[in-house]
């Protein structure tokens, strides 16, 4: 099977949210009234139960004046994904058409992958004591719906201005090669694609009206060299290495819950009434 | 909308003024943005703030709230002082060329037939010059200095551009690139659409401002194209449903005026008044008749026509006075269906305490709501001791409240009818939740147990109820019922119940069919014996020769499935020769060999009426001269025959285009409550976020929704926050002289001080969803709106008022 990815396309977007809704209506995530954050970013960054978030990002620049650049943000479904090189336990995987995804049975935990991640994807979600990521809909994905068309995960599917498709990779590059060039030419001279070449290649691709840190975006993501130089030492040892690692999820556990009251976001949100 | 949604991405430059397009109709912009792609197109977004819709849109230019008539004022002088006007379209389809009556003129901000005293003009004198059979007196030339186009010219020559931008607070250069941009579709072989929404409407002068949009588009020869119109992004979906079914107080059904005692006292006299002589509404008698018929079906519409309430003449019924009444004691009891005015209705401290005056209420909703709830402690909790209306507590409030349990949209089944004038079929997905059920059940249930009430009474008075025709049969699975009422919709043979009315050119005055609404009149046709209800259809394969998106076979659009309106202007006079190089845009042409129009779209022009047969150019069937009106003619805008500007209500500066500051004719409930520069220096807004739907009733009590957006906020430019010494996220009070809210400040890059009339000043903004119940509360922002309103529609001034802040 051909890798099959989402593009996205930052010039159409009108961060109407809907693939955010539609991925939290999919993966039947809750929702929780948060703090105010102070921008049209309710959510300012993923977490357990958000895989997907639209950035809103004022932007001002004293020759192009301002720009507001909406941009989805979550897995990049990367080809060498440091979250599989850094988990204990097996938990990641990557499906025949590029989805990474995990096995969340498997998971104990330990939030190497949150870490390892150079987008800080993975989050732990709490009360359930595991980490979780956006699973480019792996369980929607290569069915028919009811019209017998081909299924697409339910951001792809909900976008109503096109900025987000989903397909082949191959040919979704090339759209997306003419979609930058265009750019290019009409008043957008630093339009980008992003995805491509970026460790190595990300099953996401993303066509950016300017340069990826207008973005929010790494320019030059890179994973932690001794992430690598570890995970190949604790192959062969990764058997006997897990009772270890739950021990740490003990830790860890510790740890986040110093965390939380140190940030203080989640308990205050209970506390002002928030609801999940 | 003149056109519709899928149209938009014919255009070549769409004009975005008063919507916030991409956050309220994000399906709809999707239009826009393909035409992006397959045509290049421009979008301008005029707006006091940087919105997402600025974000997708080429151009944009701020605008201070409640300005946009100066805006284009100055584009009208624009088009005129530079020749930008399409020139033929104007001598042959609107009323440029016509002579006005010597008495007309305008002075210092009024127009002739004002009378102070009662603040009302006469407006009989602002019509055409007749020759001696009667008909309006024309000179083709333009030049006769009582022509339209003559006196518009030197109206709107004080619509200079830096006038005009020391109002609106544009920058001169935004403003030219504007005024270059959108004029340059007055080209034949170009086309312009203009969108506007709540921002354009919610003034003091709201009519006018639309017509300011729709003179343009006629100078423009913009009217009747692919890619143009005027289109009124309606606010919510079946909105445009509401008003074509005659959910406002002045009309009934399909527009027809609703009868007023003292001039229509019976129905011959009621035909007489509202019959024009001209244009399609000579039809009025088989419109009202067929309507007559289907609510009273035995009686004779000569007789059932004094079952219908007639109002006083003077009387106003909107919204905003019946608050005012109910405020003073003056009605028992309301029904609130669908609505929340506790959030939505302007001035709510005032309309909160107007409920407690009632001595029942009856509200059917989803949810329980802030106005179902308005009697309770939380209900009356303010940030601060200001109270301008008087708090109350639950104790002290005697109004009986019933809840009737609502179901959803999906939850029932039934027609919409969307922006652009299509009625699309919706049907079951779930069943409802609990008790709740369809508006249809509940009304059906309401009107037999009414009709219980009266069932064996004699009495002449209740014949409005004993004969009144209710025979719905109510199913289960409710279908059988909205079959039946989408027939007495669509109208039937009074002799042949079953038989659907083919379309409102069969409709009859003498009492032969009834129709509950004449302009769905088509929508069900006879396939097979069966009937077929249009609005079913689903074939999404374009049906236009070129390409333009008409999709006759998808939906069903009123009225007998014309998609685009005014359309035998999308071909020159002569019925046959496309506007040069823009051959592809036709909608219909004159076919002579088959004597009759055709075309991809169903010609909004008399089927057979030849082009040069006398009314072969009346692209605009409605009117009595088949012209469209540049000068609005006989007081049908009551505020004048030109859109001229006035300050709103409350306003930080002078009107520096004559000495009225505001609307001669505006609705301005308290004068006393005005607030004054001095006091209140901020202009204030209120909008949506794409996040919440109107009073926040469904989207709040929606977790996923409400983390998206969870907070009331206010947006503050970054220098108003330096001035005020107000950080971001810090709780801000926002006050007006009507209430005081509290909300988070939210400093933006997005909102600049603007220079109004050479002093500095601040624009802000706020949404107005919110309310105490819910996951996701708030201040409602309409604790600081007025009772001020428009004079033509009655829709309040939500838009532009003055406010203060400071720190919480
Ligand atoms: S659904 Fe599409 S347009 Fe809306 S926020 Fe997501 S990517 Fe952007």
């Amino acid at each position: 099977m051909a890798r099959m990815t989402n593009l996205y396309d930052t010039s159409k977007c009108s961060a109407c949210r809907g693939c955010v809704i539609a991925c939290k209506d999919w993966n039947q995530l809750p929702g929780e009234v948060r703090k105010f954050s102070g921008s049209y970013d309710a959510l300012e960054d993923t977490n357990g139960d958000t895989f997907t978030i639209i950035k809103m990002l004022e932007h001002e620049d004293p020759v192009d004046g301002l720009s507001w650049n909406f941009v989805k943000y979550q897995c990049m479904h990367c080809f060498d994904p440091a979250c599989k090189q850094v988990c204990p336990a097996g938990v990641y995987s990557i499906t025949e058409w590029g989805a990474v995804v995990q096995d969340l049975d498997k998971c104990i935990g330990c939030r190497y992958c949150e870490y390892g991640c150079p987008f800080m994807i993975p989050k732990y979600r709490k009360r359930v004591d595991l980490s979780t990521k956006c699973t480019l809909c792996n369980d929607l994905v290569g069915q028919e719906d009811y019209r017998g068309l081909p299924t697409m995960p339910a951001c792809a599917r909900t976008c109503p201005t096109d900025a987000l498709v989903f397909g082949e990779r191959n040919e979704l590059m090339r759209q997306a090669e003419d979609r930058a060039r265009f750019l290019q030419a009409n008043g957008f001279p630093r339009a980008t694609i992003y995805g491509k070449l970026e460790l190595g290649g990300l099953n996401k691709i993303y066509v950016l009206t300017d340069t990826p840190d207008k973005f929010g975006l790494p320019v030059d993501p890179k994973v932690s060299g001794t992430i690598s130089g570890w995970q190949n030492w604790i192959q062969p040892y990764a058997a006997w290495l897990i009772p270890l690692a739950l021990a740490g999820s003990a830790i860890s556990f510790v740890t986040t819950r110093l965390l939380a009251n140190k940030y203080g976001d989640h308990d205050e949100a209970h506390q002002e009434g928030g609801h999940e | 909308m003149t056109n519709h949604m899928v149209d938009l991405r014919n255009t070549d430059v769409c004009f975005l003024i008063g919507s916030n397009m991409a956050e309220n109709h994000p399906i709809g912009i999707k239009w826009l943005l393909k035409g992006k792609e397959t045509r290049g197109n421009t979008i301008i977004n005029v707006d006091p703030r940087y919105t997402r819709t600025s974000k997708v849109a080429d151009i944009y230019a701020p605008m201070r709230s409640g300005t946009d008539i100066a805006f284009m004022g100055g584009m009208i002088n624009y088009i005129l002082q530079n020749d930008l006007y399409h020139r033929e379209y104007i001598q042959y389809y609107t009323n440029a060329p016509f002579l006005v009556r010597e008495e007309y003129e305008f002075n210092d901000g009024l127009f002739n037939g004002y009378d102070g005293q009662t603040r009302i003009y006469d407006g009989s004198t602002w019509d055409y010059q007749l020759d001696g059979e009667g008909n309006p007196v024309k000179d083709m030339t333009l030049e006769n200095p009582r022509s339209v186009f003559q006196l518009m010219k030197e109206h709107y020559s004080r619509y200079d551009i830096d006038t005009v931008c020391a109002i609106t607070g544009t920058p001169r250069a935004k403003y030219l690139e504007v005024l270059e941009t959108f004029c340059a579709t007055g080209a034949p072989d170009k086309v312009g659409t203009i969108c506007y929404a709540m921002g354009t409407t919610q003034q003091s002068k709201g009519s006018q401002n639309v017509r300011s949009y729709a003179v343009v588009q006629l100078l423009l020869g913009n009217m009747g194209r692919p890619g143009g119109g005027t289109n009124a992004l309606r606010g919510e979906n079946n909105v445009q449903g509401a008003t074509d079914y005659g959910n406002l107080f002045h009309i009934l059904p399909g527009y027809l005026g609703s009868p007023v005692s003292t001039t229509h006292p019976t129905y011959e006299r009621y035909l007489e008044v509202q019959t024009p002589a001209s244009g399609y509404w000579v039809n009025t008698p088989k419109f009202m008749a067929s309507l007559l018929k289907a609510w009273w079906r035995d009686e004779d519409p000569a007789v059932s026509y004094n079952y219908i309430p007639k109002r006083e003449g003077a009387k106003d019924y909107s919204f905003m006075n019946m608050f005012e009444n109910m405020y003073k004691g003056e009605i028992d009891g309301l029904f609130v269906f669908g609505t929340n005015p506790m959030v939505g209705g302007p001035n709510t401290n005032k309309e909160q305490r107007a409920l407690a005056n009632l001595k029942w209420m009856v509200q059917s909703d989803l949810w329980f709501n802030e106005t179902s709830e308005f009697w309770s402690y939380q209900a009356f909790d303010r940030p601060t001791a200001k109270d301008e209306y008087g708090l109350l507590t639950p104790p002290e409030i005697q109004t009986e409240v019933f809840f009737l349990p609502a179901c959803g949209v999906y939850e029932k089944e039934g027609t919409a009818s969307q922006t652009g004038r299509w009625v699309q079929y919706r049907w079951q997905a779930a069943l409802p939740a609990g008790e709740s059920d369809a508006d249809l059940y509940i009304y059906d249930k309401l009107a037999k147990a009414v009709k219980k009430q009266y069932e064996g009474s004699t009495r002449p008075e209740d014949e409005p109820i004993t004969r009144l025709t209710w025979d719905y049969v109510f199913t289960h699975d409710h279908t059988a019922d909205i079959a039946q009422v989408d027939l007495e919709i669509n109208g039937y043979y009074v002799d042949d119940p079953s038989r659907p009315v083919e379309g409102f050119p069969n409709l009859q005055a003498d009492g032969s069919t009834a129709c509950g609404c004449w302009v769905y009149c088509g929508m069900l046709e006879l396939r097979n014996g069966e009937v077929h209800c249009k609005p079913k259809n689903r074939d999404n394969r374009d049906t236009s020769v070129n390409g333009l998106g008409i999709f006759a076979n998808w939906a069903w659009s009123w009225p007998l499935n014309r998609r685009i309106v005014y359309n035998r202007c999308s071909v020159q006079p002569d019925g046959v020769t496309p506007w040069p190089g823009d051959e592809k845009r036709v909608l219909i042409q004159w076919n002579a060999e088959a004597g009759r129009w055709m075309g991809d779209d169903v010609p909004d022009f008399g089927a057979t009426v030849a082009p040069d047969a006398p009314g072969g150019t009346n692209a605009f069937i409605m009117l009595p001269e088949g012209v469209g009106r540049l000068f609005a003619t006989k007081g049908s805008m009551r505020e004048g025959p030109f859109p001229e500007h006035y300050e709103p209500w409350e306003s930080p500066t002078q009107n520096v285009l004559s000495s009225q500051q505001v609307n001669p004719m505006g609705l301005f409930w308290e004068p006393e409550k005005q607030g004054r520069p001095e006091d209140y220096p901020l202009v204030g807004t209120t909008y949506r976020v794409v996040e919440h739907w109107q009073s926040g009733a469904l989207t709040r009590n929606q977790p996923w929704l409400s983390e998206a957006m969870p907070h009331m906020f206010v947006e503050i430019s970054e220098q108003l926050a330096f001035e005020r010494g107000i950080k971001n996220k810090d709780q801000i009070i926002v006050s007006t002289s009507r209430g005081e809210i509290k909300a988070y400040a939210m400093v933006t890059k997005r909102l600049r001080p603007m220079m109004i009339n050479g002093r500095e000043t601040h624009q802000i903004g706020m949404l107005w969803h919110f309310g105490y119940k819910g996951y996701s509360t708030g201040d409602p922002a309409n604790r600081l709106t007025a009772h001020v309103g428009c004079p033509n529609s009655r829709i309040p001034e939500y838009k532009a008022f003055l406010c203060d802040i400071r720190r919480a």
